[in-house]
Parts: structure tokens; sequence; C-alpha cells
């Protein structure tokens, strides 16, 4: 990606901040006057992936805009552990309104601020995978089709997690959920279905969709940063592991989250108007065993017996994923 | 206005009304564990803490933190045997980190600047120093940095020890160890030259030394019976090399033969190259036994010395030696086959290695010797005599210029403590930061820095120093390898990952601290703590 990779650095761009770089390549995350818009004491399970996910994205969000912020959510993990009545975690302006309806919603205050001529005033609009690419889809393709002033943060967790781990159209082949159990022929979810999501954003055309993960702070807030100073409709996706729902260890959710990008499984690309502009190669490959190995949802893979053809099925697609965006340089 | 809006029954209330910390069945804290290239260095130098410093290009910070430990990094960073790179974690990601490299160029900046060393007020204590070498003047700084008047008595006619009459110039220019010894006189260190202790007792009371601390080394050459050998051609290594400082150097013959397998016999047979004569170097065993280190024995191979390897000398004619074919048995010992062969040779130097002379020590009440003359000592580098210490070569150990340095500083915390009336008490140490508690992936690869060579034709002609010093650009990327193993370095990841904001930044330079009252015990923080900083400890409450 285009932000500076200092080679040499005791380590390099990689960790959030260093004294050895200078402010500007530090993160936002590493500062001190970040803006914690997700603060402490709600109610996200231990080692949350899309509580550690908004809170660096949406604190980029704020530093992009000058903390003029209005965000909009869905409903979802992210909306119930933030907000339980009277309690909120958010510190900055923030409306919930339903499950599937955050992109009109977000559409309707991008609209009132227009009308108002607060041009200052930016406006997110966040949810889960769940709402995004199932119930909320129609709702986002109209926000992305009018080309509403929106960034919309959607985090993907694989499922529907709040409501107890049932599949979406974002879980991948073979995982086990409440709704596709690891038994049968083809155990846990069936392969060749669900959506790609950033590819469909990109088929509206839209001027901005960007892939990004936790595994990879300094590249998420770059292209938050980069979306917001983008006028029109933006999407970016997400990679968040869930350790409930994903049977990995809290503590591993960011090297969970790494191991999905560097084996191949989850590609880090930016794209423009529909074509892809960059994309973040892989520093070192790794198989996608040592991906699925973290998880139980993809222990009834390893047997006994292996089920050698799915994995070989999932490294295909990790496979297909570096040949397709030129991850390997 | 106390009318709420529409819609609106109660104020929203701050989710920091809930304590998830109470979730928590581990808890992570920071932890400070040991590098390894500390644990390693025989001079006991806090590596990772200089480097902190040179890591900015803070270069005097750096040299000001390497010499509270090490008053001489320029000679340290030619001729040590760095340790400290063999244990460095860094060696199993890519390669270590030059440390040895970092050193020198730290130690040449302070020569180039004139950084000096200020002193504590006088506490009117006299200390003895025996000999001039590495341990002595280590001692000696040390102890004058405390505030005690110290005199070392020193044999020869130069001050340095085997760092002058043993190394070779070309490993260790003198105008080096001149420069690091006149800033250690500079602080008020008295050096009596050409003073050989005969009389200990006697140099003791009449001096008025309330301390003594003996680092007379290694210095009587081992020998072993050559049927034949005509006294004139056969010499020692210390006796020839230490003649190399003198106007008159040996005149060798053309064909010199040294016997030997360790690091001296390579110096001997580099110094012969260079100065005109044809080495060979005869040993016993094989090239794999041999102690020399494989790169010099590479180096020397390279400058045009050859090896005999698994032969004895047996007898010893005009200009010629008779060696005796040896072969390795099963325990790994040499055996001889019975066949022999000739080598021309018209000098032969031996390269046994050697012992101290500690005989005039002997009488001394309390002091035990061993058979070897190296003198026995307690973990205070004392020895049997109360006041009187000793360290270096001439105590059994490691034999290095790193490690006699380190006996310095160790006698010297003893001897002030003893002179004090109290007991000087290390401070814990910490445990080992081992590679497995590292995050690598945070770490960009980069490869070390290397040293410039001079050309062969150069080395093998004069002695100008063969290996060139790093400079500023590549000694800041040299040490900025250093991936600062067990020890925070406000890298801010910590402070990044936790989703429950339940890390607080207490700013730069100090570190960060836990909000127990949010933290859940995920253990994202220690897992991605890129220098294995942070435990997980048991929080059942
Ligand atoms: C050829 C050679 C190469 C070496 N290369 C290396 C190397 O590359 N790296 C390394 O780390 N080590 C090397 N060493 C080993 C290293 O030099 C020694 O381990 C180190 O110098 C020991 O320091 P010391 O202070 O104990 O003794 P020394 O350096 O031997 O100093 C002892 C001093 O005491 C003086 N003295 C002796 N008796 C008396 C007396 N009675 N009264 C007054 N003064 C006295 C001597 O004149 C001498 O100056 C090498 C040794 C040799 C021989
Ligand atoms: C119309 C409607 N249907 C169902 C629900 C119940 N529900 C609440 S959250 C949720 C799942 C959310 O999944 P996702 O969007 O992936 O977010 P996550 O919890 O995984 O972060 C569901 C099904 C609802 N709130 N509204
Ligand atoms: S279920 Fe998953 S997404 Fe929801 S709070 Fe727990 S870890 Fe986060
Ligand atoms: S990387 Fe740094 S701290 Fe770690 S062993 Fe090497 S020099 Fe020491
Ligand atoms: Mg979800």
């Amino acid at each position: 990606m285009p932000e500076q990779r200092i080679k040499f650095y005791q380590t390099g761009t990689y960790t959030a901040g260093n004294r050895l770089l200078n402010e500007e390549a530090r993160t936002v995350q590493s500062r001190m006057d970040r803006t914690n818009s997700l603060n402490s004491g709600h109610r996200a399970c231990q080692g949350c992936g899309e509580a550690l996910g908004a809170r660096y994205a949406v604190d980029a969000a704020m530093r992009a805009a000058h903390d003029r912020l209005i965000a909009v959510n869905a409903t979802g993990c992210l909306e119930v552990f933030s907000s339980p009545y009277p309690e909120s975690a958010w510190q900055i302006p923030w409306m919930h309104s339903v499950f599937g309806n955050a992109p009109a919603v977000a559409s309707g205050v991008a609209a009132a601020l227009r009308a108002k001529g607060r041009e200052d005033v930016k406006v997110i609009a966040q949810g889960g995978d769940g709402a995004t690419v199932d119930i909320g889809f129609g709702c986002l393709s109209g926000m992305f089709e009018r080309n509403d002033d929106v960034l919309y943060l959607c985090y993907d967790n694989e499922a529907y997690m709040n409501t107890g781990i049932q599949r979406s159209g974002a879980t991948p082949p073979f995982a086990r959920t409440n709704t596709t159990q690891a038994v049968g022929e083809t155990p846990g979810n069936l392969p060749s279905t669900g959506k790609n999501l950033p590819r469909i954003a990109m088929a509206h055309g839209i001027p901005y969709v960007a892939t990004a993960s936790v595994a990879d702070l300094h590249d998420l807030e770059a292209k938050v940063t980069r979306a917001m100073a983008v006028q029109g409709a933006r999407y970016l996706h997400i990679h968040v592991p869930c350790p409930l729902g994903w049977g990995s260890d809290p503590a591993h959710t960011i090297k969970v989250a790494r191991m999905a990008v560097e084996s191949g499984l989850f590609p880090l690309f930016e794209a423009q108007f529909g074509t892809v502009v960059d994309r973040m190669p892989i520093r070192h490959k790794v198989s996608v065993e040592q991906y699925l190995e973290l998880q139980d949802r993809f222990k009834h893979l390893f047997g006994p017996p292996r089920n050698t053809d799915a994995i070989a099925a999932i490294q295909a697609i990790a496979d297909a994923n570096i040949a397709t965006y030129g991850l390997t340089a | 206005m106390n009318r709420k809006p529409f819609a609106i029954t109660l104020d929203p209330n701050s989710s920091l009304a809930n304590h998830t910390g109470n979730w928590r069945t581990m808890k992570p804290v920071y932890v400070d564990r040991l590098p390894p290239c500390n644990q390693a260095c025989p001079a006991g130098e806090n590596i990772q803490a200089w480097l902190y410093h040179a890591e900015e290009g803070a270069y005097e910070e750096a040299w000001r933190r390497l010499i509270e430990d090490n008053p001489m990094p320029a000679i340290h960073g030619r001729v040590c045997y760095h340790p400290c790179e063999t244990a460095c974690n860094r060696g199993q990601l890519d390669e270590a980190v030059s440390i040895r490299a970092v050193e020198r160029f730290l130690g040449d900046q302070a020569i180039l600047h004139g950084w000096q060393v200020p002193c504590a007020p006088p506490t009117g204590k006299r200390v003895l120093i025996v000999g001039a070498g590495p341990s002595g003047l280590s001692a000696a700084y040390h102890l004058t940095r405390m505030g005690h008047a110290v005199t070392i008595h020193e044999a020869a006619a130069k001050v340095g020890g085997m760092m002058r009459y043993g190394i070779p110039a070309y490993r260790l220019p003198r105008n080096i160890v001149e420069a690091e010894v006149a800033r250690i006189e500079a602080m008020g260190v008295t050096i009596r030259l050409n003073t050989r202790v005969e009389d200990l007792d006697a140099t003791i009371k009449t001096g008025g030394f309330h301390a003594t601390f003996l680092a007379v080394g290694a210095h009587l050459a081992r020998r072993i019976d050559i049927p034949g050998v005509d006294a004139k051609r056969m010499l020692d290594a210390a006796t020839f090399l230490s003649r190399m400082e003198s106007p008159f150097p040996y005149k060798l013959g053309r064909r010199v033969a040294v016997y030997g397998g360790g690091n001296t016999a390579i110096d001997v047979a580099r110094t012969a190259e260079r100065l005109g004569a044809e080495p060979v170097i005869i040993y016993r065993r094989d090239a794999v036994q041999a102690p020399a280190f494989k790169e010099e024995v590479a180096e020397a191979a390279e400058e045009g010395v050859r090896f005999h390897w698994l032969r004895a000398i047996t007898k010893a004619d005009h200009d010629k030696l008779t060696v005796e074919v040896m072969e390795m048995d099963e325990q790994g010992k040499p055996k001889p086959t019975g066949r022999f062969e000739t080598i021309e040779a018209d000098t032969v130097i031996l390269a046994l290695g050697q012992k101290a002379d500690t005989g005039f020590l002997r009488n001394i009440q309390g002091i035990r010797v061993s058979d070897d003359g190296t003198i026995e000592v307690d973990e205070c580098m004392m020895t049997g005599h109360p006041g009187l210490f000793a360290g270096g070569d001439m105590v059994p150990g490691e034999q290095s210029v790193s490690m006699a340095t380190g006996h310095g500083k160790r006698a010297a915390r003893h001897i002030d403590a003893y002179l004090r009336g109290t007991l000087y008490v290390k401070p814990p140490v910490h445990p080992l930061a081992t590679f497995d508690r590292l995050n690598g992936w945070y770490y960009t690869d980069a490869e070390q820095s290397k040293q410039p060579i001079l050309a062969l034709a150069r080395r093998r002609a004069t002695f100008e120093e063969m290996v060139g010093g790093l400079d500023a650009g590549t000694a800041l990327l040299e040490a900025r390898r250093c991936l600062s193993c067990g020890n925070c370095f406000e890298c801010d990841n910590c402070y990044a990952v936790c989703p429950d904001n339940a890390v607080i930044k207490l700013g730069a330079g100090n570190r960060f601290a836990f909000n127990y009252d949010y933290c859940k015990g995920c253990g994202l923080c220690a897992e991605e703590c890129p220098c294995g900083a942070i435990d997980m400890v048991k929080d059942l409450k």
C-alpha cells in the first residue's frame, strides 16, 4: 500500500507506535489523544475482534473528520454490547435504528446534513456481516447506487454472532455454525455459497472500496483515512475474528486475523470506481491449515479422519486469491 | 433546563459504570527480562540499554551507558570474542545484531571527540593493582569512579598486558589501546611502568595500601621437549609476539613452523606472514578439533598460511622437522600411526599456551595456588588472604579480554565494599528473555551490516588494521536491528490492541500501566507484545 514501509527500523512500521518513527508514521491508536470512540466498560467478549476493529476504524475516522462525525449502527454485537440501556460506551454522536436499515438511516443523516449546509460533519455507518451482506443489503445497494456521502464499515466476523452464531452470507465454506453443523456429507457451511461483498460493492462503481483486517493496524487506519478524504459512497470490509463464534483463544484474535491475511484467505486490497488499484503483499506466507487449526469451527476438518479434500478446497481459495490479487510480490 | 427532550426518559450513562475487570481470571503484568546478550557478556555490559540510545543516534549517551560497565569499548569492539552475538535472539530470526561493531563505533567516537569520565569525591582509601592488562585497568577505572586512589604497578615498559604484548597490531592498533588507557589515567590513576612486584608485602606496606588487586595475567609459556632442537631456532609465542613491540623484532628464517592449534598459533603465523616469512601451522589434532576460531583459520589460509593437521613434531634438525602422522581414535584423541614425514622449517615457534607466573605469591599467607599456577578466588574475587583480590588470566576460567575486564569490575565492587566494611549484594537478575517469547511478525527483515575488510595484498604485507569500522549510517541501522528482547521499548502495541481501552499510556519514557477496572484478561496485549514484556498471571479473586 502507498504508505511508507520503513526498512531497518527496529520494528519497521508494523508496531502501533515506536519512538524511532516520526509522528506521522505512527498510528492513531498509538496517540495519547485518540478518541477512544468505543470506551471501556462495553460488554463484548474477552478479545473481541469486532470491538477492536471498531475502535481502530472509528478513532481513525474521528481523526480524519476532525472530531465531527456521526455514526449509525446496525443491530448486532457491536450495537448490543456497547449500548445496554441506559449505558453507552460511545464517546461520539451515535445512533441505532434496526438490524437491516443502517445504510438507509445513514443516507438520511447525510441528506439532512447537506440540507443544513453542514459539510464539516461526516457520516459513517457500521454493522456486522449479517447486517451488511444479508438483511441490510438492499439498503446498502441503494446507498451505493445513490452515491450517498457515507463511509460504510462492515465488521465481518463471518456469522450472526449476537444471536448465537448462525450462518450468514459471509460464513466461509466448511465452517461450523449453529445452523451449519459439522455433520453429514459436507460438514459445516456448504462450499460455493455466500457472497463476496467487496466485489459486489465494486460492481456498483462507487469511488472507494477496500478490505482491511485487525491484523494490520497501519493498513487499516490508512484505508479509513483515505476513504474519509473521498466524497460519495465508500465501503470498507474489515475482518474481525470472534473468539466465541470461531472457537479461538481470545488472546489469538489478532494472530488468527494475521493468519487469514498471510495465508491469502483474506486478501487486503483497495479499489477505486470498480477497479482494484492496490493490494498488500503477503509478508510471511502460511498455509491455510495454520489459520484453520486455531479455530474450533474448523476442528472437524482435522479428524479423525482428516478431511483432506476440504482443506485442499480451502487452500485452493487462498491460492486463487493470491493469483487474483497478486499477493506474493 | 431539567426538561428532557422528546422521547428520552433517562440520562444516558457511561459504560464506565460497568467494571468489566471482574470477568477476569488471568491478568497481564509488565515484566522485565534479561536479554541473552546481556547474560552472555563477560564484562557484564547492559548491551540492550546502550543499543537503545544508539538506536536514536544518541551516541554519547550510548557510550556513557556502555562505560558504566566497560571502560574500553574501542578495544572490546575489536578483539572481544563477542559471546553476546552468539547468544543474540536475532540470530534465530536472520543474523545476530553486530553488537561488537556498534561497540567499536561508540568507542571510536569517544576517542574522536575526547569524551571523558567524571569521578566520585575521594574516599581516602588507597588500592594497589598489580598488572596493567585489561583486568587491572578495568578494576582501576571502577575503583577510581568510586573515589578510591589507585596505583598500578606494571612490570613491562608499556601498559596493556596481552592487549599490547600478545594480540597483533593488525587486529588491535596500539593507538587505540593508548587512547583508552590515557582516558583511564586522566581520571587520576597512577601507573608505574617497569615496576615488577616481587615482594608484595613490602609493596603494600610502603605504599600504605588498604586493599590489593592482582591481575598479572598468564605469561609463562608452556613448553615441550623436542629432541635435536637448537635453542636459537626455537622460541615461544608469547616471547615472539611481545618482541614485536620492541624496536628489534625477531629475525625469522624463511620457513617458520608454528606448533599449536589455538588462536595464538594463528596470530603468530599471521604475524610471521606479515614479516615476510612462509609460515606453516602444525597441529596434532584435526581442523575440527583445533580450538582456533574457524573464521580466523580461514582468514589465515587466505593470507597464505599453510596447515599440517594431525602431525606431531618428533625431531628437529637444522632446516627440517620430522613429524609423525596422527589419526583420531574413536574417543576423538589423536594417536600415533608410526608413519613419518618431513617438513622444511628453519624456525619453530611453540604456541602451546601460557601459565600464570605466580611464584612471587607463594609465601603470602592464605593464598592457594593451583598446580597450573592459577590462584583460587571466592565469588567476591578475593583470595584466601583478606583484602587481597585477584582476577583475569591468573584465576581459573576462560582467558579473554572481556572476562578479564569483567573480573576487574566485579573485584572493584567487592573491594569497595571491603573498604567500606560492607558487603556488595548483586541485584537480582531477571529470568531470561527467550526467543519463543518474541512476536517476530512485528520486526522488519534486515540484514546485518558488514564491516569493510582490508585488501588481501595489504593484509599479507603490513600490520595495518584488517577490519574497518561501521560508519554513522551503518552503525545506526545495526543498532536498530536490536529486538529489545524482554524489555518494553514503548512500541505502543499493548496500548493499541486492547479492545477494552484498559491500557494506560503514561507518556514517552514512562511506559504503560493496566487499568484493571476494565481489563477482561483476554491476553491480546501479551500475545502481541513484540518483545515479550508482558506475562499473563492467575488472578482469582
Ligand atoms: C596472542 C594472543 C591473542 C589474544 N587474542 C585475544 C583476543 O582476540 N580476544 C580476547 O578477548 N582475548 C585475547 N587474548 C587473551 C587476552 O589477551 C587475555 O585473556 C587478557 O589480556 C588477560 O588480561 P589480564 O589483565 O588478566 O592479563 P594481561 O593482559 O596478561 O596483563 C597482565 C599484566 O601484568 C603485568 N605483570 C605480570 N606480572 C607482574 C608483576 N609481578 N608485577 C607487575 N606487573 C606484572 C604484565 O606485564 C601485564 O602487563 C589473547 C591472548 C594472546 C596471548
Ligand atoms: C429484523 C431483525 N431480525 C433479526 C434480528 C435479531 N438479530 C439481532 S443481531 C442479529 C445478528 C447480527 O449478526 P451480524 O450482523 O453479523 O453482527 P454480529 O453480531 O455478528 O456482529 C440478529 C439476527 C433483529 N434484531 N432484527
Ligand atoms: S460474540 Fe463475538 S462479536 Fe460478539 S462480542 Fe463476543 S467476541 Fe465480539
Ligand atoms: S536482539 Fe538486541 S536485546 Fe536481543 S539479544 Fe540481540 S542485541 Fe540483545
Ligand atoms: Mg457477524
